[in-house]
């Protein structure tokens, strides 16, 4: 037992305990933090795979600001976010959806393992996955991707704040919020009906 | 099973496990929020996979780019989701998908 088998066993079972728990966890602050789990096995992975790198950014950009997000909106909701769910209407086809994708998962691993190969991961260049390497390849063959990805982000943050916000400026009334339904089935079907859409659109 | 952590199967059986636990989580729950944590679920085991894949072929760093790229769509991603999910509750005071049925018939 090598200590690069120990660190990949350990990390290994990280995530796989993280990932379980984010999804079989009742409580979503508890999915949040088998997220944060798994992302630190992961991030091990990463260092036993020399991504020293990614190793860096997963835990910045993960553990340090998308975990966080999902735990602000989880307390900003507060006991709604794991309130129970009424019951569910499609519970047979969603049983049906994930007992298929684990028939093909599990097929498919079972076909990798059963074929016995062995690819070793050899030796690399010693800068390999170093920030300077990185670089290289991102600031080289990869510049136009990056500029890219910058424009995503920015256009990103400017949706996340308008769709968050909403709509800002004149405080609605509790009773002039209906059921979203109602504005789009159709001619009104009573006169009542009628007259309260026509009085709110002269408004 | 000579060498667990050092052959690229490893890394790729630990991969189709946690993306295959992610799928099922996005598949099976209803709760918006544990959905979107299992999408990151299985974006990370992609990434895994990329970095391993590059650790074989080690002389380009193409495998760490692409990873790179997909943290930060993953970050773009999770903040406009959580905003998506603010407005739903706003308009539904939930946060289970069932209940999104607007454009159902």
């Amino acid at each position: 037992m090598s200590a690069g088998i120990i660190l990949f066993v350990v990390c290994a079972i990280a995530c796989l305990a993280g990932a379980l728990i984010t999804v079989a966890a009742q409580n979503p602050i508890r999915g949040a933090m088998g997220l944060l789990t798994t992302i630190f096995g992961i991030a091990g992975l990463f260092l036993k795979l020399r991504a020293e790198f990614l190793t860096a950014i997963q835990l910045i950009v993960y553990a340090g600001a998308v975990v966080v997000l999902f735990v602000f909106v989880l307390m900003l909701l507060g006991p709604d976010a794991r309130a129970p769910a009424r019951a569910g209407r499609s519970g047979a086809s969603r049983a049906l959806g994930g007992a298929l994708f684990v028939i093909t998962s599990v097929l498919g691993m079972l076909s990798l393992a059963s074929q016995h190969r062995q690819h070793p991961l050899g030796p690399v260049a010693p800068d390999h996955g170093s920030v300077e390497a990185v670089g290289r390849a991102m600031f080289g063959p990869g510049i136009f991707a990056f500029e890219l990805v910058t424009a995503l982000l920015i256009v990103a943050v400017i949706g996340a704040i308008a769709v968050a916000r909403g709509r800002q400026g004149s405080v609605r009334k509790k009773s002039t919020v209906r059921a979203p339904r109602d504005l789009f089935a159709g001619p009104p079907r009573t006169r009542a009906a009628a007259r309260r859409l026509g009085s709110e659109g002269a408004e | 099973m000579n060498a667990l952590g050092d052959i690229v199967e490893s890394y790729v059986l630990l991969s189709s496990l946690i993306f295959m636990i992610g799928g099922v989580g996005f598949l099976v729950r209803r709760n918006v929020l544990v959905q979107l944590m299992s999408i990151e679920l299985m974006l990370n085991s992609v990434n895994l996979l990329l970095v391993a894949f590059n650790r074989v072929h080690g002389d380009a760093m193409t495998g760490n780019m692409f990873a790179f790229f997909i943290i930060a769509v993953a970050a773009a991603e999770v903040a406009v989701g959580l905003a998506i999910v603010l407005s739903y509750y706003r308009l539904k005071s939930t946060v289970y998908t069932d209940e999104a049925d607007l454009l159902r018939h």
